[in-house]
């Protein structure tokens, strides 16, 4: 176990590098720059600009100057956010994606799990088609759909909540709905098709006949083992949806991380997208050993190698 | 076999091969009724007669694979429905529009933001003066753009990245899953850490920075003589299909890798093997036609992740470029004025979500009906 681990981290360190350096001269490959955009901005200060972030040098040269930087944790200054560094608007700004997103998790599987269990439970009855409509629904919607239309009846046309920022828990509804929507749909379509895989198996019938009690049965035996995919599912999911939705971010005038990210990535912000890029990735990568321990733990019988 | 000339020769012989039978063995023999041994007499070692044989012959014609899984989806009425609401839609979409009055960049004067099936002052002088007007079934946009020949070009637009970015995504898909599948060992884990690592990184950056690469390759090939056709379809949908090509082919290439993994074991693989087929061929020949059934079914659920991905980026306006609508770019650029014309965005996202949801439930029938191990 501890030697899996080890090799796993240094497999991910590895691929962080790669994801870094492919983002690295992808990015400096494309034309355009940080300071082109600006209105009337002369050529002295515009070299003078390069010249200060070190631009100016050959793309070799600044690469080994990031890594080693990024090495000892200093990712730089915004280029665009003049005087701010890049971690201080990572800290700033992941903590309100991180909130939104983490409360839309949660939901989806509070939600997802149940629902998907009781639809496999009570196959072919009418609880089953309402469930299995609703899934099939919701994952053909797309999320600025959800947005668009709550924020019209709900927002607009009732009044209820607000449809901008994020002052108060009010706030946080119509966000997290369209965020956890798709996530809610497919839980549930997951968790249904394994529940009914596990139910068929034989040890559920052996559970049976030894008379253990119904819910003892469900609880132990089949959504423990029902649950994998889902486990699986969720670990990226998470980390994708606590970095930030770009469109709910969007409509709703969320100041989050997904926001500032594609405002970085059209404003060449070079050294704020290599931050944001390696911040994503890690966290991806650190959600898909997570969920391998998890694996270890739901279910004893695999083997980690 | 017997022809039927010979009907009498095999009488004769028949009879011939009875009497050697008799004459061998002791027919009278007596049985131990609680012998287990099979009761045989020796007429059941003659050769079949005629009648015999029409017995052995198979009525039915054999089922194929394909007409087993089209039996079995024809069978399944909402896989059918949605079928028939796909046809449609491109119908609307393909068809419709050539016999249009209303071309979806023309601006018509004096026509702007009219409500569904409203007339332009103009054109209400008109109908009074005895001519024929069409109607703007779907009114029109704040720029006097009819918006009916709108959506459907917009849908056209989805349904077109949809089905093109799938077909790319399945030949790169299919075959680098194979491979990496195929060859296994250090060719296997290199493979899948290149798809790791392409997992990995922020789409939306990818295809940020790669529809900014291509702008000006691409523009320069258009002027190339035989690439003017890039101008008509539009760097920015020609972008992302490249785009598309490059990225989600991932999720194709785990999908192949984990069944040819399987079947590669296959004795029949071994077999072609013994025999000196090549590997491309043994890929090409045995090992993907063996997993067309998930292939199937893959695809057609990527055709609605495609269509859900253009529309997302058409949202945040990295999509094709104006004039050419998207259903996704309509449904942003009516976010404006969502208080005044709800309409011009519950059209597009009604149509959206009709199109991926018919697609969904198409892939889930195709997936009963061609690949029943997956079913549930």
């Amino acid at each position: 176990m501890f030697k899996y681990i080890v090799k796993r981290i240094l497999l991910a360190v590895v691929t962080i590098w790669a994801v870094a350096t492919l983002t690295f001269f992808l990015m400096n490959l494309v034309p355009g720059g940080p300071f082109l955009s600006e209105k009337a901005i002369s050529p002295q200060a515009q070299a003078a600009l390069e010249a200060k972030y070190g631009l100016d040098k050959p793309m070799s040269q600044r690469y080994v100057n990031y890594m080693m930087g990024a090495l000892h944790g200093d990712f730089g200054d915004s280029l665009k956010q003049r005087g701010r560094t890049v971690m201080s608007i990572i800290s700033m700004k992941f903590p309100v994606s991180a909130r939104v997103g983490g409360i839309s998790v949660l939901v989806a599987l509070i939600l997802g799990i149940p629902l998907g269990s009781i639809a496999a439970l009570k196959r072919g009855k009418p609880a089953d088609s309402i469930i299995s409509v609703i899934a099939t629904c919701g994952i053909a919607v797309p999320s600025f759909v959800i947005c668009t239309v709550l924020m019209y009846f709900v927002g607009v046309k009732l009044g209820l909540l607000p449809t901008m920022g994020l002052e108060s828990a009010k706030h946080y509804v119509m966000p997290v709905i369209a965020l956890s929507f798709y996530p809610t749909a497919y839980i549930m379509r997951l968790m249904r098709s394994s529940m009914l895989d596990v139910l068929g198996q034989d040890y559920m019938r052996t559970a049976r006949a030894k008379g253990l009690a119904g819910g003892k049965i469900l609880f132990k035996h089949a959504l423990r083992n029902a649950i994998l995919p889902v486990v699986t599912y969720v670990g990226p999911m998470l980390a994708y949806t606590i970095t930030g939705s770009f469109v709910v971010e969007k409509i709703f005038v969320i100041p989050g991380l997904g926001g500032e990210f594609i405002k970085a990535i059209n404003g060449r912000d070079y050294t704020l997208i290599m931050g944001t890029t390696i911040f994503l990735a890690t966290l991806v990568i650190v959600m898909n050993v997570v969920v391998d321990i998890v694996y270890k733990l739901v279910d004893p019988r695999i083997k980690l190698k | 076999m017997i022809s039927q000339e010979c009907g009498n020769c095999a009488a004769v012989e028949q009879s011939v091969i009875l009497a050697d039978i008799k004459e061998r063995y002791d027919t009278t023999m007596k049985e131990n009724p609680l012998s287990f041994q099979l009761k045989l007499r020796p007429e059941d070692f003659l050769p079949a007669s005629e009648e015999e044989k029409q017995s052995q012959v198979i009525m039915r014609e054999s089922v194929s694979f394909w007409k087993d899984g089209m039996r079995r989806l024809r069978r399944n009425k909402v896989a059918m429905v949605s079928l028939v609401v796909i046809v449609l839609v491109m119908i609307f979409s393909f068809i419709v529009p050539m016999f249009y009055p209303y071309s979806y960049k023309d601006q018509i004067k004096g026509a702007n933001s009219l409500a569904p099936m409203e007339y332009s002052a103009e054109e209400q002088a008109r109908i009074d003066a005895g001519e024929k007007v069409f109607p703007h079934v779907f009114g029109t946009d704040k720029m006097g753009r009819d918006y009916a020949i709108r959506v459907m070009m917009g849908s056209r637009i989805s349904l077109l990245v949809g089905l093109v970015a799938t077909g790319i995504i399945l030949i790169i898909g299919s075959a680098y899953g194979s491979i990496a599948a195929f060859f296994g060992g250090w060719v296997d884990l290199v493979m899948m850490r290149i798809v790791d690592i392409i997992y990995t990184i922020p789409d939306i950056l990818l295809i940020v920075l790669l529809s900014f690469a291509l702008k000006d390759p691409l523009g320069r090939l258009a002027t190339v003589p035989g690439f003017h056709w890039l101008n008509t379809v539009g760097e920015n949908l020609v972008s992302i299909f490249v785009v598309f090509a490059l990225l989600y082919w991932v999720g194709m290439a785990r999908m192949v890798r984990s069944q040819v993994l399987m079947l590669k074991e296959s004795e029949y693989v071994t077999a072609a093997r013994a025999l000196g087929v090549g590997n491309g061929r043994i890929i090409r020949k045995h090992l993907l036609t063996n997993c067309i059934g998930t292939l199937i079914v893959t695809t057609t659920l990527q055709i609605p992740s495609s269509i859900f991905t253009e529309s997302f980026l058409s949202f945040l306006g990295m999509g094709v470029a104006v004039p050419l609508p998207s259903l996704g770019s309509l449904a942003s650029d009516a976010l404006n004025g969502i208080n005044t014309y709800p309409y011009l965005l519950f059209i597009p996202a009604v149509l959206i979500s009709l199109i991926i949801l018919s697609f969904n439930l198409l892939g889930d029938g195709l997936r009963d009906a061609f690949d029943p191990k997956l079913k549930n």
